[in-house]
């Protein structure tokens, strides 16, 4: 049946999911459709971005990483000042002012990272929602911070011990309660994938980063910048500072991918950067790059960082490759990991392991550019919750 | 008459489902054999998939034992192969997910499908807004009597997409009677009856009822109001567990077979 807003990015996106869900989605699609031109929805997104998110979020010029590395001004756009540390609160909020809308009292919600589900469950606190966030036992492991974080703010953290134990399972989990509970739960899906109207609805309500960034660097530089980077797992931080330039040809837009052990080690969730392991193919109700052997079973994927360490990359990002509006890279855990303290030490901030990422491309090309250019990178959330992890890793070097 | 026709000659039929690789190839094989060849009308074979997102613990657990012991869709349709040199007659719908298909090319599945004797698929996360690129391979120029691509209807589709749905539906109607997934439930769902006219009121083709059914005994509830009952997780369930899975497949089939005649 024909859809309201475009299904598809060229090729990629669409809706392959179980039939029971189907009506779920034009649901969603038509109360989005209606919220994007009601006044009312706006004031209230846009007062809660303001009063409760605490936006616009800084652009903070990163004046001794950029003499450090001695060539292009560095500008970081600073998502992880936005309440609960992350850009995810942007689209959790959004999705969530939806769900009112629709009448529906519960949410589910997957989490790699668990700033996610940490914005699924503050959303849910703020505006009175029962939560489940489903996350991977791994992923558990490894956030443990953010776990407690979710249960303090009421909701309810189910481990997924199926598969790989990380992200990709947790949405499994995820999809099945939605499945089943479809009629009074919303499936508040945190990146730029899974079926349409997800990837559109994640890059409207994220598309405030780009927004806000656009006008910030034109208003303290006078010009636009050359180059705009961010890391991609999903991609729905990358697509949201990205919506604010698409339209600016002569701004690059590069993603960064989750390298892992290095390429060649095949240990890595680089979707993008692996000719031998990623194909087209449909996951998550969507059609993408996706990593999968040749079969078609889903590969398991490695990254340090758990926002990252996922199969399959938006629609969106995969059209965006195609006609080279965006290209496309990788840095491994340890260029992340150098990056990370690089970030500290120079500007006094630490940033999340998955934007590490983002920060380490913006190491690897800013000294070969001219010290007149502008690189604007987003900073899409903070490190705190990936303490231990940095702790173990600087451990195990030590060794 | 083709296979899927003549399977319906004695209604209600049934239906079970089990997955090609689980516990193992060989004695997978031996199952679905046994359920043909003790009273089982048609049989829903198992294409393996690493996330099975429309599907309960019970087949997700057989479908992943099934991909540690190397099943593909390759071997897979071997096995169709294997299955009709021993005679097995009833047709056999092949029922996966999407993806393992897109990556074996899809035009090389379905025509290898056909000849190895499969008589139909399912595809549970190919709705029918996203049906046409498999459905128009089907029907590819070369091709005479293209295999059905068996649709799904939910309780939660509205009667627009029922109709939708139901028309031109080749094969039989594949109704799912429980919103959720696959898996066993106490009680058959209430309205499941409504639901069946309705179907009906758009189609003419069998309307089969699945998910949820696990008992001879809501197999014959459902066997009343349905041309078809769908078993798939307490086969699983039952066989795989078994010490015997081909004898326990026999006892399961006839016992189902008892109450649906």
């Amino acid at each position: 049946m024909p859809t309201l807003l475009p299904p598809k990015f060229g090729p990629y996106g669409g809706q392959f999911v179980p039939e029971t869900l189907m009506p779920a989605l034009i649901e969603l699609e038509e109360a989005f459709v209606k919220a994007k031109t009601d006044v009312e929805f706006q004031k209230e997104f846009n007062k809660l971005m303001a009063s409760f998110v605490g936006r616009p979020t800084p652009l903070t010029y990163a004046k001794r990483l950029s003499e450090k590395l001695g060539g292009a001004q560095i500008y970081l756009k600073r998502e992880d000042l936005a309440h609960t540390g992350a850009h995810k609160i942007n689209n959790a909020l959004g999705q969530a002012l939806l769900v009112k809308r629709m009448g529906k009292k519960r949410i589910v919600a997957e989490t790699g990272a668990g700033q996610h589900g940490v914005a699924s469950a503050t959303a849910a606190a703020l505006l009175g929602l029962e939560c489940v966030v489903y996350m991977g036992s791994v992923d558990i492991a490894r956030q443990e911070p953010n776990v407690f974080r979710m249960k303090l703010l009421g909701a309810e953290v189910r481990p997924v011990n199926s598969g790989t134990k990380t992200l990709k399972d947790a949405i499994n989990e995820a999809i099945r309660d939605w499945v089943t509970n479809v009629r009074d739960t919303h499936y508040l899906l945190g990146s730029a994938l899974g079926p349409h109207p997800y990837p559109t609805i994640v890059r409207e309500f994220q598309s405030v980063i780009g927004t806000e960034a656009r006008e910030q660097i034109l208003l303290e530089v006078g010009r636009l910048p050359d180059t705009v980077i961010a890391c991609v797992g999903g991609g729905s931080n990358a697509i949201g500072v990205f919506s604010g330039f698409v339209d600016d040809e002569g701004v690059e837009l590069i993603g960064v991918e989750a390298g892992g052990s290095g390429i060649n080690s095949g240990k890595h969730a680089a979707r993008f950067g692996d000719a031998t392991k990623a194909r087209v193919g449909v996951i998550h109700g969507t059609r993408t790059y996706v990593l999968q052997d040749e079969d078609g079973q889903i590969a398991e994927t490695h990254s340090v960082s758990a926002g990252l360490d996922y199969a399959a990359v938006g629609p969106e990002h995969a059209m965006m490759r195609d006609n080279e509006r965006a290209f496309y890279t990788s840095a491994t855990d340890a260029e992340a990991l150098d990056a990370f303290h690089t970030l500290c030490h120079t500007e006094g901030i630490i940033p999340a392991l998955e934007s590490s990422h983002a920060v380490a491309e913006v190491i690897k090309r800013a000294s070969s550019m001219r010290k007149d250019q502008i690189i604007l990178v987003n900073l899409s959330g903070r490190g705190d919750k990936d303490l231990n992890t940095v702790i173990n890793e600087m451990k195990e070097n030590r060794e | 008459m083709n296979r899927i026709e003549n399977a319906f000659k004695n209604k209600p039929i049934f239906m079970p489902y089990f997955p090609l690789g689980y516990p193992n190839l060989e004695i997978s094989i031996d199952v679905i054999e046994a359920f043909a060849k003790n009273g089982a009308d048609l049989i829903e074979v198992g294409l393996s998939f690493s996330d099975p997102l429309a599907d309960g613990p019970v087949i997700q657990q057989a479908t992943q034992v099934a991909l540690e012991q190397g099943i593909t869709i390759k071997k897979s349709l071997q096995a169709v192969k294997e299955l009709r040199k021993r005679d097995v007659t009833i047709p056999l719908i092949l029922m996966g997910y999407y993806n393992p298909m897109l990556a074996y090319g899809l035009e090389k599945f379905v025509l290898d499908a056909k000849e190895a004797g499969a008589d139909g698929f399912i595809i549970p996360d190919l709705p029918i807004e996203e049906s046409d690129e498999f459905e128009n391979v089907l029907v590819g120029p070369t091709r005479e009597s293209p295999l059905p691509l068996i649709r799904m209807i939910a309780p939660t589709s509205s009667s627009d997409r029922m109709e939708k749905i139901a028309r031109n539906a080749k094969g039989f109607i594949y109704l799912v009677s429980v919103t959720g997934i696959t898996g066993e439930r106490k009680s058959i769902a209430e309205g499941l009856s409504d639901l069946i006219s309705s179907v009906r009121e758009h189609s003419s083709v069998p309307v089969c009822v699945g998910f949820g059914i696990g008992t001879p005994e809501q197999a014959k509830e459902v066997g009343q109001m349905a041309d078809g009952v769908i078993v798939g997780t307490a086969c699983v369930r039952t066989i795989g567990g078994s010490e015997n899975p081909v004898e326990m497949a026999r006892e399961f089939a006839k016992s189902f077979l008892k109450v649906l005649q």
